[in-house]
C-alpha cells in the first residue's frame, strides 16, 4: 500500500509542478503549486510526519497559497508575454538543468542505497505532541528568533503596502 | 483490512445522510426565517412543505447549466465542486460519539479518529477559499470578481482569532484530537455545572469570539460582503446556475455544520449531557415525547383542515422515535447522539436566528471588528487561559 | 473479482526506498530551478521559490524519518514559518513595483540599469 500511494502522490507532484512550470497564467500555475502542496501533504503523513502534513495545508495551501491568489486577482495580472531576453537562458539552461539532475540522482541512489527503506508505521514520533516538545524545550532559541522574523516581516510588509496612502 | 472494511460503511452512512440533512436545513432555515417574519414559508409540496427540498433539488438538476462567454471553463467549471468537496471532507474528524461497540465492532461514531483531528478541519477551512476565489475570478464579471476578493480578505483576517480562540480549549484539553478533547469534558462539578470548557473553563469569551468568526468564515449574514445582493447582485456566485449554484449553496450549509460541530466539540462538551446522567438518559424520551403530546393535541383541534391527518403521522413519529430511545442496547448510543445533534442544531438554530435578525456590516467595520477587537481579545483570552492553565495544573 | 485480485497482497506490503523520496525531491527542485529560469512573470518566478522550498522540506522530512529523530521536521518547521514571512513581504514589494511600472514583466524591471 505504501508503494501505491507514494507512486499516485509522487506522479501527482511531479505532474502538477510541470504544469506549473508550462502555463501561460499565473492563477493556473498557482492552483498547480497548490496540488504539489496537498500531494506533498500526503507523503509527510507516509512518512509518520503528521504535523508537519497538518502545517503544510494550514500554512501553506491555507495561507500563502490564498495570498498568492489574492495579489494575482487584486492586480488582475494577464497570461504571461515570452521575451527574447530568456533565449540564452534556454540555450545552457536545459542541458544544465538535466545535468544537475542526473547528478543529484546519481549520489543520492549512491550514497542512499545501504539505507532501510521507509516503512509507514515504524516512526511515529511526528505527531504534534513530540514535534511541540522539542519545538519548546531544544529549539526554544530559534523558535522566538523566527517570531521576532515575522513581527518584522508583518511590519515591512504594512510599510510596504501602506506606502501610497501617505 | 477490517478498519477498510468498517470505514466504508461508516463512509456510506454518513455521506447520505450528510446530503440530506444540507437539504434539510435549507427547509429549516426558510421556515424559520418565515415564522420570525409572521409567514408560513414553503407548504404546498408535501405536508408543510417537507418535499420542497426534493422539489428543489429537481428544479436545480433539470435547470438550463447556462455558460456565460468570456469566462475560463476549466476553473469555471472547477469552483464551486472544489469548493464543496474542501467542506464535506472537514466532517470527516468531527466525533459524533465516544468509542461504543456495535455488532461485536469496536469502533468511535465518527469517519476518522486522528490526533490531528482540528489542524486537518482549520487547514480545509483555509482551502475553502479557493472555491470562492475562483469561482469570482474565472466568472469573467467585476461583481463576482470583488466578491471574491472580499471573502478571500475576509477569510485570511478572521482565520487568525479564530484560530486563537481555539486554542484556548485545547490547552485544557491537552490534545488535538476531537475525540480526546470531548472525553475531557465529561462530568460534572459540585454534582450540578457541567465540566464543559465554555462553563468550568471559563471560556465564555472565547466561544463568543469563536462564533463571530465562526459567522464570518462561512459568509453568513452579519458578515455576507461577499454576496452583498445590494452591492454585488450575489457576488461571487452571480454568472452560476444549476447544479452548480447549488454546489455553492451546499458547501456554505456544510461550513455551517462543521463550524457549529466543531464549536459543540470544544466549548459546548460534544455528547456529554448538560444534565446529570441520572436524568439524562430520559430527556430526549421526555422532549420527543412532549413532542407528540403536542402534535397530538394540535390534531384534535386543528386550525387547518389538513392537520388533522398531517399532525397525527407526526405525532405517532415521535412518540416511536421516543420509545426507541428507551431500548436498553441502542440507548446509550442513541443518548450521546441525541446530545450531540442537539447542541449542532441549536448552534445552527442560531445562525439562522441571526440571519433573520441582524442588519448587513460595512466593508471598513468588518476588518476594524476582526483586526482592532478579536484579534486582542482572543489573544488576552489565551494569554490569561495559559496563565491559570500553568498555575493550577500539577 | 475483489481488490486483492487487483494487487496481490505482496504488493501492499512492499516498502518505499529513501532514495525514492529523495530522488523525487531532486525532481521537484529541478522544476522549480527551471520556472525560476525560464519564465518571465516575477509572480511565477516567486512561486518557483516556494516549490524550492518545499522540495527541501520534503528531504528534511525524509530524513527525519530515516534517523528516527524528529529534529529534520522541526527544521522544515522553521523553512515554512520563514516561507511565509517571505511571501508577505515579497508580495508587498511585488505590489510596491507593479504600482509604480504597472508591470508583472521581470525584463521591464530595469529602471536601475546604466
Amino acid at each position: 500500500m505504501d508503494l501505491v500511494l507514494f507512486l499516485t502522490f509522487a506522479l501527482i507532484a511531479v505532474a502538477c509542478a510541470l504544469n506549473m512550470a508550462l502555463q501561460r497564467h499565473p492563477v493556473s500555475s498557482a492552483l498547480s503549486l497548490i496540488g504539489v502542496m496537498v500531494s506533498l501533504a500526503v507523503l509527510y503523513v507516509l512518512l509518520g510526519a503528521e504535523f508537519i502534513a497538518a502545517a503544510q495545508l494550514v500554512v501553506y495551501s491555507g495561507a500563502i497559497m490564498v495570498l498568492f491568489i489574492f495579489v494575482i486577482m487584486l492586480l488582475n495580472a494577464g497570461a504571461e508575454k515570452m521575451t527574447k531576453k530568456a533565449g540564452t537562458a534556454h540555450f545552457l539552461g536545459f542541458p544544465l538543468l538535466v545535468i544537475l539532475l542526473a547528478i543529484s540522482a546519481w549520489v543520492i541512489t549512491n550514497a542512499t542505497s545501504a539505507m532501510k527503506p521507509v516503512k509507514f508505521g515504524a516512526f511515529t514520533k511526528g505527531g504534534p505532541y513530540e514535534v511541540g516538545w522539542e519545538l519548546f524545550t531544544r529549539y526554544l532559541l530559534p523558535f522566538e528568533v523566527t517570531s521576532i522574523l515575522i513581527l518584522i516581516a508583518i511590519a515591512g510588509a504594512y510599510r510596504l503596502a501602506n506606502k501610497e496612502m501617505e | 483490512m477490517d478498519y477498510l472494511l468498517v470505514s466504508i460503511i461508516k463512509i456510506l452512512i454518513i455521506a447520505p445522510l450528510l446530503l440530506a440533512t444540507l437539504a434539510y436545513i435549507v427547509w429549516l432555515e426558510r421556515k424559520v426565517i418565515a415564522h420570525v417574519q409572521l409567514r408560513v414559508g414553503p407548504y404546498f409540496v408535501g405536508p408543510h412543505g417537507l418535499l420542497q427540498p426534493i422539489a428543489d433539488a429537481v428544479k436545480l438538476l433539470t435547470k438550463e447549466d447556462f455558460i456565460p462567454s468570456g469566462v475560463n471553463h476549466f476553473f469555471y467549471w472547477a469552483a464551486p465542486w472544489l469548493g464543496l468537496m474542501f467542506s464535506v471532507s472537514a466532517i470527516a474528524v468531527i466525533p459524533f460519539g465516544p468509542i461504543v461497540e456495535i455488532f461485536g465492532v469496536k469502533t468511535n461514531l465518527g469517519l476518522a479518529d486522528i490526533n490531528i483531528g482540528l489542524l486537518w478541519i482549520l487547514g480545509l477551512a483555509g482551502m475553502g477559499v479557493y472555491g470562492i476565489a475562483l469561482a469570482g475570478w474565472s466568472s469573467n464579471n467585476k461583481y463576482s470578481l470583488l466578491g471574491a476578493m472580499r471573502s478571500s480578505a475576509q477569510m485570511i483576517s478572521y482565520e487568525l482569532p479564530m484560530a486563537l480562540a481555539l486554542v484556548a480549549p485545547l490547552l485544557m484539553s491537552n490534545s488535538l484530537n476531537l475525540r480526546e478533547v470531548v472525553d475531557t469534558q465529561a462530568g460534572f462539578v459540585f454534582g450540578i455545572i457541567p465540566n464543559w470548557n465554555l462553563f468550568t473553563g471559563f471560556q465564555l469569551v472565547g466561544f463568543i469570539v469563536y462564533m463571530i468568526c465562526a459567522f464570518a468564515e462561512t459568509n453568513r449574514i452579519p458578515f455576507d460582503l461577499p454576496e452583498a445582493e445590494n452591492e454585488l447582485v450575489a457576488g461571487f456566485h452571480s454568472e452560476y446556475s444549476s447544479m452548480k449554484f447549488a454546489a455553492f449553496f451546499m458547501a456554505e450549509y456544510c461550513n455551517m455544520i462543521i463550524v457549529c460541530s466543531v464549536a459543540t466539540a470544544l466549548f459546548l462538551g460534544g455528547w456529554h449531557p448538560i444534565v446529570p446522567p441520572a436524568i439524562a438518559t430520559f430527556v430526549p424520551t421526555f422532549l420527543f415525547g412532549l413532542a407528540a403530546a403536542v402534535l397530538f393535541y394540535h390534531s384534535s383541534h386543528p386550525i387547518r383542515p389538513t392537520d388533522r391527518k398531517s399532525f397525527f403521522v407526526f405525532g405517532v413519529i415521535f412518540a416511536a422515535i421516543a420509545l426507541v430511545f428507551l431500548a436498553p442496547a441502542a440507548g446509550p448510543i442513541l443518548n450521546s447522539l441525541f446530545w450531540f445533534f442537539a447542541k449542532v442544531g441549536f448552534l445552527l438554530f442560531f445562525f439562522i436566528w441571526v440571519r433573520a435578525t441582524l442588519p448587513r456590516f460595512r466593508y471598513d467595520q468588518l476588518m476594524k471588528i476582526a483586526w482592532l477587537f478579536l484579534f486582542p481579545v482572543a489573544l488576552a483570552n489565551l494569554v490569561l487561559t495559559a496563565f491559570f492553565v500553568t498555575l493550577f495544573s500539577k | 473479482m475483489s481488490l486483492y485480485d487487483l494487487f496481490p497482497p505482496e504488493f501492499f506490503k512492499l516498502s518505499v526506498p529513501l532514495s525514492a523520496y529523495l530522488i523525487l525531491s531532486a525532481i521537484l527542485f529541478t522544476i522549480g530551478v527551471a520556472t525560476f529560469l525560464f519564465r518571465r512573470n516575477v509572480i511565477t518566478i516567486f512561486m518557483a521559490i516556494e516549490l524550492m522550498l518545499n522540495a527541501v522540506n520534503l528531504t528534511f522530512v525524509a530524513f527525519s524519518n530515516h534517523f528516527g529523530r524528529v529534529d529534520g521536521q522541526i527544521f522544515s518547521f522553521f523553512v515554512m514559518v520563514v516561507a511565509a514571512a517571505e511571501a508577505a513581504v515579497g508580495l508587498a514589494i511585488i505590489l510596491m513595483v507593479f504600482r509604480t511600472s504597472a508591470t508583472l514583466q521581470i525584463d521591464d524591471f530595469d529602471s536601475l540599469k546604466n
